[in-house]
């Protein structure tokens, strides 16, 4: 796989991973207006995914369907940061978010600068929503800067933002979620 | 809505306007519960200025805005009031006599 494939792929891998852990927070974050914004970051991410998984798939000869659901666990190449299951921690959650955030910008920053108009365009445009998400992480980064909780989480999840390789056991659980539909009837299309 | 850590009902409710097009007024867009400004302001953009629907909006605390709860008519001078005078159904009379037919709607 070329290099481009990879990275394209793990970046795609940890927004679906992610976007996904968001999503768990639907219905039970912790006010009404918190709950529509942190679902529509989750929403977002895994639109970030699918634009990255198309333009993998292009590189690789397949579909994005195929690369986001029908892999198997081990060719995942998330770090262990989007692994963790946080429901109902909000700390931990706000924690993985901020620390994300950072490290997501850095990584858009040096895609924007790509030789490759395309994925430089790609990078921008998610880079223009992934604003919104650093504003929304800093809010509330300010505003738990000084629970020991949230500082303590801060210094347990930062260790993960680039762990990769052996997945995290509660990976399995999501990818087995994740995958279901698709692989109840093979080659389905909806 | 449960809390697993009890955060709820602490915030500060605030009122959101929105300007659909440069040149009209502003309207009530509906009201969101934040715990300061900052919030308040990207809950209202999520809410109601991020699928293009409006060119700005206008986030007040709901507290800043000026109820009347009383008409100061001591001298009953009652064509100060607004109310009393159903135009609709004079119009309608009016346009009846006049035999036309109201304005289609726009």
């Amino acid at each position: 796989m070329s290099e481009l494939g990879q990275q394209l792929l793990l970046i795609a891998d940890d927004e679906l991973v992610l976007g996904w852990r968001n999503s768990e927070w639907t219905g039970i974050a912790p006010f009404l207006e918190e709950d529509v914004a942190f679902s529509s970051i989750a929403q977002n991410e895994i639109g970030h995914a699918r634009a990255l998984y198309e333009l993998a798939a292009r590189e690789l000869g397949t579909t994005a369907d195929e690369l986001a659901f029908d892999r198997e666990p081990d060719q995942y190449r998330c770090s262990r940061l989007v692994e963790l299951r946080l429901v109902p921690d909000w700390a931990r959650t706000i924690a993985r978010h901020v620390l994300y955030e950072q490290a997501d910008e850095q990584r858009l920053r040096e895609l924007m600068g790509s030789d490759d108009s395309e994925l430089a365009g790609l990078a921008a445009k998610i880079d223009r929503e992934e604003a919104y998400h650093r504003m929304h992480a800093q809010m509330w980064h300010e505003r738990l800067n000084d629970e020991r909780r949230y500082v303590e989480a801060l210094e347990e999840l930062r260790p993960l933002v680039d762990e990769r390789g052996e997945h995290l056991p509660e990976f399995a659980q999501l990818w087995e979620e994740m995958t279901m539909v698709r692989r109840s009837v093979v080659g389905a299309t909806w | 809505m449960g809390s697993p850590d009890g955060t709820r009902g602490r915030g500060v409710i605030y009122e959101v306007f929105r300007l659909e097009r440069k040149g009209q007024p502003f309207q009530h867009a509906g009201s969101i519960e934040a715990p300061d400004e900052a919030f308040a302001e990207w809950y209202a953009r999520e809410q109601y200025g991020r699928r293009g629907e409006s060119v700005a909006l206008w986030v007040v605390p709901r507290e800043e805005i000026v109820e009347i709860d009383e008409f100061i008519d001591e001298l009953e001078r009652n064509y100060h009031r607004v109310d009393g005078y159903p135009l609709k159904e004079k119009l309608k009379e009016a346009r009846e006599r006049a035999g036309t037919a109201a304005p289609a709607d726009r």
